[in-house]
């Protein structure tokens, strides 16, 4: 059982409040992803969870025991750093092995353990190479390697991929789910990369300003977020969020209290002519500039209501600047002041939607 | 203009014509005087083939000054790094007072030896010295630092701790700043004992520093001139006197120039062992990143 749970974690640095009151709760066995902007305080809450930090107020458990006040070392935790923390004056056999001497495990099954680990994670040739003879995905894999021959209760990954070329990392995604998978244990993966945390964890906590934003899993963070910051954090490219008062005449129905109204590149269509589509909000513009990824096509567009990105799965439009773009009533998100999430209809709305042309 | 392949040359010409004066010569004239009986004033110098060496290799007194020699430079050498890597670990943290400490104890680096002599000079004195004023309120009775065989060696040993510490705490202090903080953070959570982290970690990342400071600690205690001739003049009884202080004294106040050049040439042979040592170590056991 080990199951992680923050109450009131509140961290200062001098006058500065990283962490703000936090209170979290990472369920035993999940794949826990905490993503934010730089300098939101992910860091600090993992390197808090690992006791390389100590709170200024508040308290963590792992499991039923406080540890709060427990020496790293105590925690029964592993931890993968950003630039790997390697030993550099030891053989990756050594860097493996020192934990466990540490443990005082008999040699025999130090041994034994090694080999099994450097057979999973594909080392078994390196074993007595020095850290700086490795390449940095070799490296990462030592780094691995060394955080599960301790059969840690928690995993700790602060932004492990991010040193890797853009390839390998997503060999290294893939791995690390399976390997997460074959663990079973638990595992939290700090990441400023929005699509690291949408494709590996199953629950993300998302951070800004050492406040937690939203915790959901990926998709219904990614379909349902609880405010402004989830919408334009999640998703490449992320939600177009417009201002209300732009999409007036769009939208007269709309109550006041509306005054964010978003929606998702894909949930628009664009065509070059102008189709008449009733429950849907019709705009004319013009496009800025097409990216062609093969499979899908995104348009950055100016309208009235603004700049806004169009993904689209059909042909490229290249004969014309100008088209328009329709968007669903029902795949619109609405926002209030302090953008929060406005999400009963008859709290946005004061009549049925009209299908509405609108242009310059 | 072009100046083909002698372009290379005519650069390092100056390097070269400066070494070749300075070093290179002086070193061929010292070795051709080995070979040779010379007063320093006669325009004679008489070919004497290995007789300086057979008689500087028998000469009981020479033997004494290649013993002063080692137990100087050993126990120097050693007291320095030891005690400076403990102030380093010591100092290695942010604060004030650190900075004062640190600073404090560097500043006999920058002062001269001959007054750091003299003021040791003072403070050792059997009868008026501080030291003796100190030890006596503990009811030890006076200490006769400098003026007995026994002491006069280790006394000059302490000056040349107390002068070498500041310097090697703080090339170790930069030595301990290059290690990177997460592999410290590592160790912790592999719950590492504080003395295995410094056995396991903390030296062997050291250990260029380490070698570094050895090296220069063993060829600067080697060539001890100063403190000597000021504090001591060797004595008493030849126990304080060392190799180069014997190498002045037979060539400039016995004129025995053939016979000290010959024991320059031993001090560079010895010397040199050091450093090829030092760098066949250095390949083999320093961890460089």
């Amino acid at each position: 059982m080990a199951e992680i749970r923050l109450e009131n974690v509140v961290k200062r640095f001098n006058e500065d409040e990283v962490v703000k009151n936090l209170n979290l709760t990472i369920a035993d066995g999940s794949f826990t992803v905490i993503v934010g902007p730089s300098g939101c305080g992910k860091s600090t809450t993992l390197r808090m969870i690992a006791g390389l930090e100590s709170p200024t107020s508040g308290d963590i458990w792992i499991g039923d025991q406080c540890v709060t006040n427990v020496e790293p070392g105590k925690r029964n935790i592993a931890m993968v750093f950003q630039n790997y923390a390697l030993y550099p004056t030891m053989t990756v056999r050594k860097n493996i092995e020192f934990g466990l001497v540490n443990k005082k495990v008999p040699k025999a099954e130090r041994e034994a353990l090694i080999q099994e680990i450097s057979d999973i994670v594909g080392l078994t040739e390196h074993l007595d190479k020095k850290p700086q003879q490795l390449s940095g995905g070799q490296r990462q894999r030592v780094a691995l390697a060394r955080a599960m021959v301790k059969k840690p209760k928690v995993f700790i990954l602060d932004e492990p991929l991010s040193n890797l070329d853009a390839k390998l990392r997503g060999q290294m995604r893939r791995e690390l789910i399976q390997l997460h998978k074959r663990l079973g244990t638990t595992f939290i993966y700090v990441t400023h990369d929005q699509v690291e945390a949408m494709s590996m964890g199953d629950q993300i906590i998302l951070l800004d300003q050492g406040v937690v934003q939203q915790v959901d899993s990926p998709m219904n963070m990614y379909h349902d977020p609880n405010n402004v910051f989830t919408a334009e954090f999640i998703g490449t490219p992320a939600m177009n969020i417009l201002e209300r008062e732009r999409l007036e005449i769009f939208l007269p129905s709309l109550m006041d209290r509306v005054r964010h109204v978003g929606f998702k590149p894909e949930h628009a269509h664009i065509s070059a002519e102008m189709e008449k589509m009733s429950d849907h909000l019709v705009m004319k513009s013009e496009i800025i500039t097409t990216e062609t990824l093969g499979a899908e096509t995104i348009y950055t567009v100016m309208n009235q209501a603004g700049t806004m990105n169009i993904k689209s799965f059909t042909e490229p439009i290249t004969d014309t600047q100008k088209v328009y773009i329709a968007i669903p009533f029902d795949q619109l998100y609405f926002f209030d002041e302090n953008e929060k999430r406005i999400r009963a209809t008859e709290d946005y709305m004061e009549a049925p939607m009209p299908a509405m042309v609108g242009g310059a | 203009m072009s100046l083909g392949k002698a372009r290379p040359y005519l650069m390092i010409f100056p390097a070269i014509l400066v070494f070749t004066l300075f070093f290179i010569y002086p070193i061929g004239y010292m070795i051709y005087l080995s070979f040779h009986d010379w007063n320093f004033i006669s325009p004679d110098k008489n070919y004497v083939g290995f007789n300086n060496f057979t008689a500087l290799l028998q000469d009981a007194k020479f033997m004494q000054v290649l013993r002063n020699t080692f137990i100087y430079s050993a126990l120097t050498v050693s007291l320095t790094i030891s005690i400076s890597l403990l102030l380093a670990l010591w100092l290695n943290r942010k604060g004030a007072m650190y900075g004062f400490v640190q600073g404090a104890i560097f500043s006999p680096h920058i002062i001269s030896l001959v007054s750091i002599s003299m003021l040791w000079m003072w403070l050792m004195d059997t009868d008026y010295g501080l030291l003796n004023w100190f030890l006596n309120l503990f009811g030890i009775s006076n200490v006769p630092w400098l003026t007995n065989p026994k002491t006069s060696l280790l006394s000059l040993i302490i000056v040349a701790v107390w002068k070498g510490i500041g310097y090697y705490t703080l090339i170790f202090i930069a030595g301990l700043q290059s290690i990177p903080k997460d592999i410290y953070e590592a160790a912790a959570l592999d719950d590492t004992s504080k003395v295995r982290t410094f056995f396991k970690l903390t030296l062997p990342m050291l250990s260029p520093t380490l070698f570094f400071l050895t090296i220069i600690g063993l060829i600067g205690s080697f060539q001890v001139f100063e403190t000597i001739s000021i504090m001591t003049g060797g004595g008493p009884i030849n126990s304080t006197n060392t190799i180069v202080y014997y190498i002045y004294e037979n060539g400039f106040r016995f004129f025995k120039i053939g016979y000290a050049s010959t024991a320059g040439v031993l001090l560079l042979g010895i010397i040199g062992v050091f450093t090829i040592l030092y760098f066949r170590l250095l390949s083999r056991k320093v961890h460089y990143q």
